[in-house]
């Protein structure tokens, strides 16, 4: 099977009912996107699929239907996208574990939607789980990341 | 003198006789100086000026043995080095280091003693003395009890200064310039025409020459990071991906497995069938482990699979029981024969509870589990020359001894390098996963093994929180707090623990009674007694410990009589408290939380105070009545750690540790059924989430002589102050946990 990740094209030997989290995790050995829950319930393998986010543990690997993004494609240390960005500067992740989900999950939101409300930001956050109780820096960050996109 | 008594009669249970009966034979062992784990390694040219600074060919290490579990340990430990030492984190390598007796903890045994931490006496004193031999003789290298900072904070900043001046002594020989005339920066001494030394080029001739130990700290204001704003230094591996777990680790050949376990604790496995598992695509083995079976197979998701399809045959539980029959256990346990402790008895409680008015409340808390994000997960790789286990533990000395014994190798054939872990909350004081891990690779000798637990495994072989009873009596007089008698039951988490750890134990356990005995309050007849249930299903330290439930006992039944009296809560706390710092606490969270200000209507404010692990901490919550259900506004947080290193990462454990406690008292709870808990996964215990996240304000006090960890001290008020605050805007009081039994959160 054929998929395409950050941009690189690669082959897997995976059957079609294999969980894209294990496809990318095991079998291209690309580790962002973390294993939390199994059920699509923590949001931790949170990936773009053609820049939507999916839980790629809920997204069989025969029903992958576009380029997939994980966290490594979304920015890098040397070169930052803006929601990482915002990450870093209010010092957002703790054990950091469920961050990756989190940022791609407000990457996808706010490029849907570039100007939310406080309870649209609340609403599209909620469905990732943080144990550490990061939640209240998430905020500050989306709201950041959302001025510095207006300034873009 | 009856209470000096008292305590000297009992030993401390911290897990070795060491304390009472080993000082005396341990003199010559503890007063040994400890062993450089760091110089077996070096090459001609290479120096480790002492456990925690080395330079190499790879460049400057500098050694954080504290486990970082999301708390920032590593950033906090290579700060306090670096402070010292004249190093940015930029120009260094962070390594845990290997295991060993050298990282013992002086600290946190104290935790197991009956010493409050506002006491000065000369017994405290003792006792703190004794937790620091206990953990130098038993090589104590854990993490936990929010003893990171204490523990570390002089340590490392001596092994930074300690290395810096050994490299300014290099410096002086080969330039012939007095130590005066030199400086330090960035890794380099600097000459007076600003000429630079690099650290790593004098190196080798660093190691020529003793290191320098006659040193002085210096004085924190001159402090360039330590005390200011500064960035996490995983904060952007964090960020972007890059950070690697120990489930992250990838090597060569390595092969993926998963255990299942009896889900009943201890059960055992009678047999297995796993002639389908074998058939399925990329499996390799099914293998027989501990308590039940282990699937190895080319990709983590195949070995779930593979799991699923073997057919065991369980033995019976061996702590068979619903959560009805271990509540009934915990509620007979209030009897002489089980009474473990009673350090606070002060007045004459039975005399001024006459029974005539008194006020009177059972509290009760469930079973609650850890389940860090990151589920438990470890490589191991067995090979002719010995073992090495990559995970994430705050135990990596306990899990090499237990790892050897089960290999039957020597301990310095066991290998543990310490991962970055997602997360913990107490579940890594435990190996039991990673000695799972071992057990397969023993049996695949040469292949490296990553074996990763299924949620469902995490949840359901969890060693919880314990469940817990209180039974509180109390009695007011002329407007006040006059009497409280708080009785708790619960099983005895620390003996749970340190029976696995193979510790002998000994004496009272602190923990059934932490954060209700030793409360700075002075009522005249007041008494704290705990008693020691049998133990229902095994149990470990949660986040905070015995104070997670007993400041939500002790708190709320403060809150009840408060409004009995008819007295403010905070003011009556004020004129009860004993401690200084306690009361800065609580006047900075009264003017914080405008208490006493106005409030709308079906709105309602609740204070708590918890003493523990040193840190007095006063929280205030304010929630809402809505149509929806109780909405959690804000909270005000308050606490004392003596001196904030971190400001940022400070705001983060506090905020962190308050939406830990209302999260788990709002609707979490494990209960069972014949043995297994009925929760396994993120559905069945939600914890809190952003929407229902409160605005948090947080203020870090220095008014305490001793420097303290804040890990954990801002779990135990959040519940009780959760609960206060609901009573306040609805009059309905909340007993028993999770919340949500009784009241709908919005």
């Amino acid at each position: 099977m054929k998929f395409t990740v950050n941009g690189t094209e690669f082959e897997a030997d995976v059957e079609a009912d294999m969980p894209l989290l294990w496809v990318l995790r095991d079998a291209l050995g690309i580790t962002g996107p973390k294993y939390g829950c199994g059920i699509g319930h923590c949001g931790a393998c949170t990936v773009h699929i053609d820049g939507v986010s999916q839980r790629s543990c809920q997204v069989a690997a025969g029903d992958v239907d576009g380029a997939i993004t994980t966290i490594e494609g979304l920015g890098t240390p040397y070169s930052l996208h803006v929601v990482q960005a915002a990450w870093v500067a209010h010092q957002v992740a703790q054990c950091g574990y469920c961050q990756s989900g989190q940022i791609m999950q407000a990457a996808s939101f706010l490029d849907l939607n570039p100007d939310p409300s406080e309870a649209q930001i609340d609403a599209a956050m909620s469905a990732n789980l943080c144990r550490c109780g990061t939640y209240p820096r998430i905020r500050a960050a989306v709201k950041t990341a959302i001025a510095k996109l207006k300034e873009a | 003198m009856g209470r000096v008594k008292t305590i000297a009669r009992r030993s401390f249970l911290v897990g070795s006789a060491a304390v009472l009966g080993g000082v005396a034979f341990g003199t010559y062992l503890y007063k040994r100086e400890d062993e450089n784990p760091l110089l077996a390694h070096l090459q001609q040219g290479e120096v480790a000026f002492n456990p925690y600074v080395m330079i190499t060919a790879a460049g400057i290490t500098l050694i954080t043995p504290r486990a970082d579990v999301g708390q920032g340990a590593y950033s906090i430990q290579a700060h306090l080095i670096a402070e010292e030492l004249d190093v940015d984190l930029d120009q260094v390598q962070l390594d845990p280091g290997p295991p060993s007796g050298a990282y013992y903890n002086h600290v946190v045994a104290v935790e197991a003693m009956p010493i409050a931490a506002t006491s000065d006496s000369m017994l405290a004193r003792l006792g703190r003395g004794a937790a620091d031999v206990a953990g130098k003789l038993i090589g104590l290298q854990l993490t936990g009890g929010s003893s990171t900072v204490p523990d570390m904070y002089d340590r490392l900043r001596h092994a930074g200064a300690s290395a810096r001046e050994t490299l300014l002594a290099a410096a002086m020989v080969q330039t012939g310039l007095p130590r005066d005339q030199l400086g330090t920066a960035r890794a380099a001494v600097v000459l007076p025409d600003g000429a630079r030394l690099e650290y790593v080029d004098l190196a080798a001739a660093a190691s020529e020459i003793a290191p320098v130990t006659a040193v002085t700290l210096r004085d924190p204001a001159e402090w360039k990071t330590l005390g200011k704003p500064h960035q996490r230094s995983d904060i952007l591996a964090k960020s972007t991906g890059t950070q690697t777990y120990g489930i992250d680790l990838r090597m060569q050949g390595m092969l993926y497995a998963t255990t299942r376990s009896n889900p009943a604790r201890g059960g055992g496995l009678r047999g297995f069938d796993a002639a389908t598992a074998r058939g399925m695509r990329g499996v390799q083995a099914v293998l027989p482990i501990g308590d039940g079976i282990a699937v190895v197979a080319d990709n983590t998701w195949r070995a779930f699979q593979a799991a699923d399809a073997v057919v065991c045959d369980w033995g019976p539980p061996l702590y068979a029981g619903d959560s009805e029959a271990q509540r009934a256990t915990l509620e007979a346990a209030f009897t002489d024969d089980r009474r473990d402790s009673r350090f606070k008895d002060q007045g004459d409680v039975e005399a001024a509870l006459t029974g005539e008015g008194d006020i009177s409340a059972r509290y009760h808390i469930p079973y609650l589990a850890h389940a860090p994000l990151e589920p438990m997960s470890a490589v191991v790789k067995f090979t002719t020359t010995g073992l090495d286990i990559w995970t994430g533990t705050q135990i990596p000395r306990f899990l090499q001894a237990n790892a050897a014994k089960l290999a039957g190798l020597e301990l310095d054939q066991v290998q543990v390098h310490v991962m970055m872990s997602g997360g913990s909350f107490g579940r890594r004081l435990e190996d039991d996963y990673a000695l799972q891990a071992v057990e397969i690779a023993l049996q695949l000798p040469d292949v490296p093994i990553k074996m990763t637990w299924r949620r469902q495994e995490d949840f359901t072989h969890d060693f919880p929180r314990p469940m817990q009873i209180a039974e509180a009596r109390g009695a007011v007089e002329n407007g006040g707090l006059r009497a409280i008698d708080l009785s708790i039951a619960a099983a005895s988490v620390t003996r749970s623990s340190l029976t696995r750890m193979g510790q002998p134990v000994l004496g009272p356990d602190m923990a059934i009674v932490a954060g209700a005995w030793d409360q700075p309050f002075d009522i005249p007849d007041y008494r704290v007694t705990g008693y020691r249930a049998p133990e229902t299903v095994p149990i470990s330290s949660w986040r905070s410990v015995g104070a997670s439930g007993n400041g939500f006992f002790h708190e709320s039944f403060i809150d009840e009589m408060c409004h009995a009296a008819g007295v403010d809560p905070l003011q009556e706390r004020l004129r009860l408290c004993t401690h200084d710092v306690s009361r800065q606490v609580l006047e900075t969270i009264g003017k914080m939380s405008d208490w006493g200000g106005p409030l709308g209507p079906g709105r309602g404010r609740g204070l708590a105070f918890v003493l523990s692990f040193g840190v007095p901490v006063a929280e205030v919550v304010e929630v809402t009545a809505t149509e929806a259900g109780i909405k959690i506004d804000k909270v005000f947080v308050a606490a004392d750690v003596g001196r904030v290193l971190d400001p940022v990462n400070f705001d983060a454990q506090v905020s962190g540790g308050v939406i830990w406690g209302l999260g788990h008292a709002m609707n979490c709870e494990l209960t069972y059924r014949d043995g297994v808990p009925e929760q396994d996964n993120f559905h069945a215990y939600e914890g809190m989430r952003l929407y229902q996240t409160p605005q948090i304000t947080v203020r870090g006090l220095e008014n305490g002589k001793d420097i303290r960890g804040i890990g954990e001290p801002a779990v135990p008020p959040a519940a009780p102050a959760l609960a206060n605050a609901i009573f306040a805007a609805t009059g309905q009081r909340l007993r028993e946990m999770p919340f949500d039994r009784f009241v709908r959160f919005a």
